[in-house]
């Protein structure tokens, strides 16, 4: 396990938080997003982008750089934040959010974008699309040399595949075709993280389409599995270390999250997975995220 | 004609896999996958070659497309090979989200279009995907005629800047064109020459387009014919300058009448040079079991059948003139 200070973690998980009032902001401006979901991958989000992945915002297709899929698109508003927060687009664009003339469509445009890997928003296509993009970099790192535009590290020379799913889109058949072959073709380098919390559009995951034994599953499917607090920065951080070193085959990080976390009438409430605030409930959200910031403070 | 050969058959499943190898060789930046059919399809052959660039992810069709897709983003050339069916239908919304709004440089490898696969029955019969896939924005589809245009045009198809939905016939079929022939995906290509009405066909309907001109000679009547291997983006200019210089339009195609080439020479026509126009192919139904030809014939698609459709439209000419007149 890599070591990480108590000032990245504490960091990392300030940014989380303020990148939810952000979010806040931007599905209240247009009044239309996915709050829900958003929230529940804030930690995720932020510990790829500002610490684990292999990216530079300069050249969004470097072709050596680690490949983030954000395969729960619904819930690109936090996907927006960190990237204009990494410096991939302007911030004062993020409040374009679901407008005429903007790059941040209702569900992310790969075309329209900078750094957005891929086009998501109809569910479960992310392990499959990220089995190709990790079929291809395993053949380039069996085949070319690091390019000159690679970076120098052999790690960063054949780059990663990183596939942030959903647990609603789990009942996608397309998911365990794709999850079946990462396995098959021995896929060490593609890392799928879980944003497992437990709630999907009109109700509670265990009853519109269980998906326990969760952990049982992916192992039946020939993948290396480890289970974290997905609000947790520095267990989020090390299990992210931990699926790098993982050979031959895919590995998957069950994230447990709450849905709507931090903001106590939203969390846990599938009404929240699309819904905008009204102006009290956007006053009074943003008191709790205000107020669970200051924890991160000093 | 000059480039016609005399009539012998090709199995066109060979002169795909044929084609693919030597596509191999010239683009090495071309992955194959296969959804488990390689061995119908042919794409064997591209295997047995590069092992090292070659994909079966099992029977799963989705999977096929989106594999295909983090490929095609990580700047390979990946041709997605199964049954035209399942690619149209099964796989289309991700065929529709990646390939077309994402723009993910995918080709579809059509295999078994049309009623080819005519001993499976219509659970396996492709009548429906042109007219699916033409409704795709930035998707093409190009169907080649015999095995000549298969060699001709596959490399064509991986140059060509986005998806291609390339549709191919699983059987034996007549033998067209020589080494002369130099399609150009986007253009059409006159075959036959004649002013009386136009017959614009595409795939095993050429041949069959081109015995019905002989047919319509002996009773005088000069047909042309234009060979329109590419349905997306059509041959806009090529189609209304048929239509104007022959006054009348046949459209043949191995396909439902609704949506495909017929239908695409239909709304050009409608909107800018309305002309008489008789479509062949399968007419709103499901066709069944049995052998390849006499399914063609039963379902609307033998040579009597354009022949008929070429003196209907002729007569439609005649009535248009006195209504007009």
């Amino acid at each position: 396990m890599h070591y990480h200070s108590e000032a990245l973690i504490k960091d990392l998980s300030a940014k989380a938080q303020a990148y939810r009032i952000q979010v806040l902001k931007m599905v209240n401006h247009a009044q239309s997003g996915h709050i829900g979901g958003a929230f529940s991958v804030a930690e995720i989000l932020t510990a790829l982008y500002f610490h684990h992945l292999h990216i530079d915002p300069q050249r969004p297709d470097w072709d050596a750089r680690d490949r983030l899929i954000f395969s729960k698109g619904h819930a690109c508003a936090m996907l927006y934040t960190c990237l204009a927060q990494r410096g991939f687009f302007p911030v004062e664009e993020l409040m374009t959010f679901r407008q005429l003339d903007s790059r941040l469509q209702g569900h992310p445009d790969r075309v329209k974008c900078p750094g957005v890997e891929v086009c998501a928003g109809p569910l479960g296509h992310g392990v499959a699309i990220g089995v190709g993009m990790a079929l291809a970099q395993s053949a380039q790192a069996a085949g070319a040399k690091p390019s000159a535009r690679s970076a120098p590290s052999a790690r960063a020379a054949r780059g990663r595949t990183y596939v942030v799913l959903g647990d609603g889109e789990l009942n996608a058949g397309v998911v365990w075709e794709g999850a079946m072959a990462a396995a098959k073709f021995k896929l060490g380098n593609l890392t799928a993280i879980l944003d497992y919390n437990g709630i999907q559009q009109t109700g509670a995951s265990a009853d519109v389409m269980p998906t326990e034994p969760i952990v049982d599953k992916w192992l039946a499917f020939g993948w290396h599995v480890q289970e974290i607090d997905g609000h947790n920065m520095a267990e989020v951080l090390g299990a992210l270390d931990r699926a790098d070193e993982v050979h031959a085959r895919p590995s998957i990080i069950v994230a447990r999250t709450t849905k709507g976390k931090g903001v106590s009438f939203m969390e846990y409430d599938n009404r929240w997975h699309g819904m905008a605030p009204n102006p009290e409930q956007f006053a009074l959200a943003l008191a709790e995220l205000e107020e669970g910031a200051l924890q991160w403070q000093n | 004609m000059a480039e016609l050969n005399t009539p012998e058959l090709v199995n066109m499943r060979r002169a795909y896999g044929e084609a693919l190898v030597k596509l191999g060789a010239s683009h090495p930046d071309v992955v194959v996958l296969s959804a488990d059919v390689s061995n119908s399809d042919h794409s064997y052959m591209f295997e047995e070659v590069y092992p090292q660039r070659f994909y079966n992810v099992g029977i799963a069709e989705q999977s096929l497309i989106d594999v295909a897709v983090g490929l095609a983003y990580s700047g390979k050339i990946p041709l997605a090979n199964t049954f035209a069916f399942l690619l149209a239908t099964r796989a289309l919304e991700m065929v529709r989200t990646h390939l077309c709004y994402g723009e993910a440089n995918v080709k579809l490898m059509a295999a078994y279009a049309g009623l080819s696969d005519s001993f499976d029955g219509p659970t396996h019969h492709a009548i429906s995907d042109v007219a699916i896939m033409r409704s795709l924005p930035r998707m093409a589809i190009v169907i080649p005629s015999d095995g000549v245009a298969v060699a001709k045009l596959l490399p064509q198809v991986a140059d060509w800047p986005g998806p291609v939905y390339f549709r191919l016939n699983r059987n034996e079929v007549p033998v067209l064109f020589n080494d002369s022939y130099a399609p150009q995906i986007g253009r059409a290509h006159q075959v036959l020459a004649g002013d009386d009405v136009t017959i614009i066909a595409n795939g095993m309907m050429l041949a069959r387009s081109l015995a019905a001109a002989q047919q319509l000679a002996v009773q005088g009547i000069a047909a042309r014919v234009l060979e329109m291997h590419t349905v997306k983006p059509l041959d806009d200019e090529a189609v209304v300058r048929a239509a104007q210089e022959t006054g009348a339009i046949v459209t043949a195609e191995e396909h439902s009448i609704i949506g495909g080439l017929g239908g695409a020479v239909a709304e050009l026509l409608g909107e800018r040079h309305p002309t008489p126009l008789k479509r062949v192919g399968i007419a709103d139904r499901f066709a069944e079991t049995g052998p390849y030809t006499a399914l063609l014939d039963r379902y609307g698609m033998a040579e009597s059948d354009i022949v008929a459709a070429a003196r209907a439209a002729i007569a439609m000419k005649a009535g248009a003139r006195r209504i007009f007149a």
